[in-house]
């Protein structure tokens, strides 16, 4: 099942994966990471991630660690 | 092996050949142009890297590049070119990279005059380089050490993993004398457990001039001055020549000390006791030799051509315990002559000498 | 499956140390994937340079030269002459290739050095706080330049890609961004283009990558990247402007 993985405490909240899932599965979290930063969250409930990638190639900080198609 | 006539430049190139020396960058400037012209020739044929760099910024930090894999590198230059160096040469002390470079002097200050000079003492003594770091400097007084000391300076480079130069000067660079190319002496020294050939079964390593943080850096610097300390204790070089009972004692360095060698002797001739003390590496400085023979000596007289720039070590050497003066006549262009230094060691009863 | 991970050649537990939304995090991995996919880690010696480009060093388990300000093509010319079989990449700002290390860039690719250049533009010195550098666009603000870029003061801008293409020791030379994905996927087939003139012994590869510097932009990383597709594109287009491969 395509899902992604999130390192939060990577995560420097730039957002740009928020604007680059064509699925809008990523979204901002409600708690802060190590560094102060509201990171991202990857909520799928409904199976919709195609595991494209596109978020893990847009993110600045490798915080989406891996990708699963 | 047999003696040849050969021009100090000639003998330098040949001596970094015969040191293994592998990369070889740089840029003409009189009067140590031959150097490269010699190895241009050469290192082609033997499969060697030669390369004309664009600057001598460019040419020193090729060498850096090249140092920074184990490799036998150098670059050869003079005076006011060997001060666009300065950068490099504080990043390679700091990498404790073995840096081979030849400074073969002329006049300065600014681009000076291709005249013979020793202006330089500075310059590679006490580093033109921001930072704390030094230098280990052989300064050659003959085409045969232009050989010998080629050779120690491309093994003290690798023993110490630190830059060295060889400080010859525009005399020894165009003169001819007989010399003799005796096979490069010292072992190969291993440097696999720093040097960059690709992280093949082992983890990266990084070769940087500075530490990642206040305190890791601090522990850097003084470990590089732990070196010195070490390298100061063991490779000290001097001559001396008529110290065991000299009452007057002329220190030179350079090929400046064959004229003073030869002065010494018609001082004897006339019954003044001189003698020439010779300091072969300027760093270390041979301090302690000088600080014991001043307790025999009336006078420590300082003869160079610059401005009084050993001086200020000789000074700091002798620490009080004798008279210390300055001889020097000319800052740059024909050496002191015999009869110049030889009369004004017989006048100095009289009157001081010029200079600081 | 498994589509995407982190490349092997980045050190274990690394931590970028750039700014929130900084390109250079997505070009240093963009070289990390292509070091991992052509199996170069063994075999590669990587020069760092001046600025916040030096960092690279800190995140990738590689053998390392960090270079003078400006110096690295001078200081890969060392290393690829000393040992010619290496991969030898430098990774530098456009302060450091352009400005300062200009005569080392070009030379370095007159003479056809076998070495890859990727080279940020993002038309700003940005370790030191955002001043005017050599690709700053006409109008900018920085901090150096409070009332803009103007001829007046600060003559033009460089196009570095160009000027490298002109070089003819230059084996490939391009200019991307990093604006979008699908300029992203575009970057890395450049880089490895730059990769792969080196390793077929062609020349030199030199990959100038339009980059942010949101922080000191004063822009959030989303309007950075517009200002790169609206600002920075129109004075530095992306195309290839040599590749000996195609002649």
């Amino acid at each position: 099942m395509a899902h992604i993985v999130i390192d939060e405490n990577r995560c420097k909240s730039c957002y740009l994966c928020i604007e680059a899932c064509p699925k809008g599965l990523i979204k901002k979290s409600t708690h802060v990471n190590n560094m102060g930063e509201y990171a991202v969250e990857f909520c799928d409930k409904n199976n919709e991630c195609i595991g494209c990638a596109m978020c893990a190639l847009r993110c600045s900080d490798l915080a989406i660690t891996e990708v699963h198609r | 092996m047999s003696k040849e006539l050969i021009k100090g430049n000639y003998a330098i190139a040949q001596a970094a050949l015969n040191a293994g020396c592998e990369c070889y960058f740089g840029y003409p400037i009189t009067p140590q142009t031959e150097i490269g012209e010699y190895l241009s020739l050469k290192m082609p044929e033997s499969g060697l890297a030669y390369v004309s760099a664009e600057s001598e910024v460019a040419a020193i930090n090729m060498v850096l590049g090249a140092c920074s894999t184990g490799v036998r590198a150098m670059t050869t230059s003079s005076s006011c070119a060997v001060a666009l160096m300065q950068e490099a040469l504080s990043y390679a002390a700091s990498d404790e990279l073995p840096i081979v470079l030849v400074n073969v002097m002329r006049a300065g200050p600014g681009l000076g005059s291709i005249y013979p000079a020793q202006g330089d003492y500075y310059q590679s003594v006490y580093g033109g380089g921001n930072g704390d770091y030094r230098m280990v400097v052989y300064a050659p007084s003959t085409v045969q050490e232009c050989i010998d000391l080629t050779y120690k300076t491309f093994y003290t480079a690798h023993k110490y993993r630190t830059p060295v130069i060889l400080l010859a000067d525009g005399l020894l660079g165009q003169m001819m004398e007989p010399a003799e190319f005796t096979p490069y002496p010292y072992p190969k020294v291993d440097n696999s457990s720093w040097a960059l050939d690709g992280a093949k079964n082992r983890d990266g390593r990084t070769i940087c001039s500075y530490g990642p943080n206040e305190q890791k850096h601090i522990k850097h610097v003084v470990s590089l001055f732990d070196k010195y300390k070490l390298i100061s204790e063991r490779e000290v070089m001097y001559e001396e020549y008529q110290t065991e009972d000299a009452d007057v004692l002329l220190v030179g360095f350079g090929s400046l000390a064959r004229n003073i060698k030869a002065a010494v002797k018609v001082l004897r001739a006339k019954g003044i006791k001189a003698g020439l003390f010779r300091p072969i590496t300027l760093f270390p400085f041979p301090d302690k030799r000088i600080n014991e023979l001043s307790k025999q000596c009336r006078e420590v007289i300082t003869v160079e051509m610059n401005m009084g720039q050993m001086y200020t070590d000789v000074r700091l050497a002798v620490n009080g315990v004798a008279k210390t003066s300055l001889l020097n006549l000319r800052p740059a262009g024909e050496w002191m002559s015999v009869e110049e230094i030889t009369e004004a060691v017989e006048n100095s009863r009289e009157k001081a000498y010029a200079g600081i | 499956m498994l589509v995407f991970e982190v490349p092997k050649v980045f050190k274990k537990d690394f931590k970028y140390s750039f700014c929130k939304g900084c390109d250079h995090g997505v070009a240093i991995r963009l070289m990390a994937e292509l070091i991992d996919e052509l199996n170069l880690k063994e075999n590669t010696i990587l020069t760092t340079s001046i600025g916040c480009s030096v960092t690279m060093y800190d995140f990738l388990n590689l053998d390392c030269i960090e270079a003078p300000h400006g110096r690295a093509m001078a200081v890969a010319t060392g290393v690829k002459r000393a040992k010619p079989s290496k991969f030898v990449i430098t990774y530098q700002g456009d302060g450091d290739f352009a400005s300062i290390g200009l005569a080392e860039s070009m030379h370095a690719s007159l003479r056809g050095e076998c070495v890859t250049a990727i080279c940020i533009n993002n038309t700003t010195y940005g370790m030191t706080g955002g001043q005017l550098g050599p690709t700053t666009l006409m109008g900018q603000v920085t901090t150096t330049s409070p009332r803009g870029r103007n001829r007046e003061y600060y003559g033009y801008p460089i196009r570095i890609a160009e000027q490298i293409a002109l070089c003819d020791g230059t084996a490939y030379s391009a200019r991307v961004a990093l604006d979008t994905v699908a300029n992203i996927k575009k970057a890395k087939a450049a880089v490895k283009k730059a990769f792969e003139v080196q390793q077929k012994g062609l020349g030199t590869g030199f990959v100038e990558i339009l980059s942010t510097c949101p922080t000191n932009w004063n822009m959030s990383p989303k309007e950075a990247h517009e200002r790169v597709r609206n600002e920075m594109m129109k004075v530095f287009p992306l195309g290839v402007y040599k590749d000996v491969t195609e002649e």
